[in-house]
């Protein structure tokens, strides 16, 4: 009977301590972005752009890949969602007629997922060389778009597959076809859905480097339209905290700093936001 | 006149029942549905009264429910389900592949074992139904409102919060107000799936009012698995078990004279 207790004591003690690793890591890693990037943020460093270059200038600050970051989170998180939603609802709303092709549907939607997020800078990368383009905001759009699309289609679709199918029924039942279904009560009854797989989907948008590396090209400017490079916060981080020079080094924890403070924003606001709309939602 | 249709149906039957006064809308034949290898309804047989309460009653999962749902068809969301045999409704077969689906579930109102109110206000309920009937001027919309909420009896209680969202209403409210939207598609059949087993005592009562109401005009087909219920309010009773229907008549003579063996005990235990 003894060994039980002590069985249960060891395997308690093991997931305890592995659990205690995780969130010291979680905490060593902020600890450690705060510890050097605190000191170098300043009003300067977020609100100018660098000067005498952004690898050897000791002058000036990372908003250029503040606002390039946003420019193309927001950018692509827009164009994803104009791409998963109707794929989502005609996944809820004529695909069910078909179960094998809507598992196979959701089988490459999560290897999609999975694809390392350098694959889709170089099919950007060669999309962008087919058509002719530079590196530019726009390809970059692009290719972070078709990178968080995949995330976005299987957020909503998760969260479609909660609506009670009922719903369905009942409109169906008044006569309405299929996809007016997805797109009058279906989209309104999944909102907080939506608004989860946005935010999630700008997120990983923000703060993904590989895709961007080829296409979104770096600048010290602010780009002006969307055929121009643009900075992005992640590669700020890439290219300055290689930088002999400490202030540029400093920059890079700033970057890093401002980033994960982003991040840590939105995933926040996602939950709150996703909460207090299914306080609104029917059942 | 009867349509080709309907000619495929047994005259005699048709006769007999309008010598007597009575009027049928609905008629399955020789109907069998498979539920991926399980067969789920054998050899179904069955006449639906125009105007009345046609009853189908029956242990849970006996497949009350589902020979509903072939009506109008939404056993079409279920890939799995496969239907042999025959609907006929107004000179056309419910389960021809290439009949107006849209058009026939307009005829068909639904009433759901739980309320689903559409999101939206309470009137927005009303008038998504409206819509599909293409009344889109405000105030005729405002008036036919008025008048089902007025039919379904729940207008008193929410004339003065139309704009409040569905969902805050009660759940025996929210029954009341997917009748009354059921019935603003001007329904020729009110096919009702055990529409008060979700609700407490008061609001089946209500709902129970309003159908007694409602057969003077629609066909209505109830599920139900009360026995008091059926003998409230039927005036045709289908006795169904395990995907058949093992008596059927009207309630004067099934409820008093049973002759299947199961369905007699069933009577006895329900009382």
């Amino acid at each position: 009977m003894k060994k039980k207790y002590l069985e249960e004591k060891i395997a308690k003690g093991i997931l305890g301590a592995l659990t205690a690793i995780i969130v010291l890591a979680l905490f060593s890693l902020l600890g450690t972005i705060v510890w050097k990037g605190a000191p170098s943020i300043s009003w300067e460093i977020l609100s100018q752009v660098p000067k005498g270059g952004y690898y050897f200038g000791k002058e000036g600050g990372i908003l250029n890949a503040i606002v390039g970051s946003a420019y193309l989170a927001i950018g692509a998180a827009i164009l994803a969602v104009l791409i998963s939603l109707p794929v989502a609802l005609y996944m809820h709303t004529h695909l069910p007629c078909h179960p094998r092709f809507l598992e196979k549907i959701r089988l490459m939607l999560d290897v999609l997922w999975g694809v390392p997020p350098i694959v889709y800078g170089a099919f950007g990368f060669n999309l962008m060389l087919l058509v002719g383009w530079q590196s530019s905001l726009l390809a970059a759009i692009i290719t972070v778009a078709l990178l968080i699309s995949p995330i976005m289609i299987r957020a909503l679709d998760e969260s479609l597959k909660h609506v009670n199918v009922g719903l369905t029924e009942a409109a169906l039942s008044l006569g309405y076809f299929r996809g007016e279904i997805g797109y009058k009560f279906l989209l309104r009854q999944t909102m907080p859905g939506v608004a989860t797989a946005f935010l999630l989907a700008l997120g990983k948008g923000i703060g993904d480097t590989a895709s961007v590396l080829f296409t979104a090209g770096y600048t010290d400017y602010i780009p002006e339209s969307l055929a121009e490079p643009a900075a992005t916060l992640p590669l700020a981080v890439f290219f300055q905290l290689s930088s002999p020079i400490p202030e540029v080094k400093g920059r890079a924890y700033a970057a890093a700093l401002v980033l994960t403070v982003i991040i840590l924003v939105i995933s926040i606001s996602s939950r709150l936001i996703s909460r207090h709309l299914s306080k609104n939602r029917i059942q | 006149m009867s349509t080709p249709a309907e000619q495929l149906i047994d005259e005699a039957i048709i006769q007999k029942d309008e010598a007597k006064g009575l009027h049928n809308l609905i008629y399955v034949k020789d109907l069998n549905l498979y539920y991926g290898k399980s067969q789920a309804l054998k050899n179904i047989e069955l006449n639906v009264r125009d105007k009345g309460i046609t009853v189908l009653l029956g242990p849970s999962g006996c497949g009350k429910t589902t020979l509903l749902k072939t009506f109008n068809r939404l056993t079409d969301l279920y890939p799995d389900i496969r239907t042999k045999g025959s609907i006929y409704f107004q000179g056309e077969n419910i389960l021809d592949k290439n009949i107006d689906v849209y058009a026939l579930r307009q005829k068909m109102g639904l009433l759901s074992q739980r309320p689903y109110p559409l999101p939206g206000t309470i009137a927005d309920n009303i008038k998504y139904a409206l819509k599909v009937r293409g009344i889109t001027n405000k105030t005729e919309q405002a008036d036919l409102t008025e008048h089902y909420l007025k039919k379904a009896a729940i207008w008193e209680e929410v004339k003065d919060r139309l704009k409040q969202p569905a969902g805050r209403l009660s759940i025996g409210q929210q029954q009341r107000l997917c009748l009354a939207r059921g019935l603003s598609i001007e329904p020729r059949v009110i096919l009702a799936d055990e529409p008060t087993s979700a609700l407490d005592p008061i609001s089946s009562g209500k709902i129970e009012e309003q159908l007694m109401e409602l057969r003077k005009e629609y066909s209505v087909v109830l599920v139900t698995h009360l026995l008091r219920q059926a003998k409230r309010l039927a005036d045709y009773v289908v006795f169904m078990y395990y995907g058949e229907i093992l008596e059927k008549g009207r309630p004067q003579v099934v409820f008093n004279e049973p002759k299947n063996a199961i369905f007699k005990e069933y009577l006895e235990v329900g009382h």
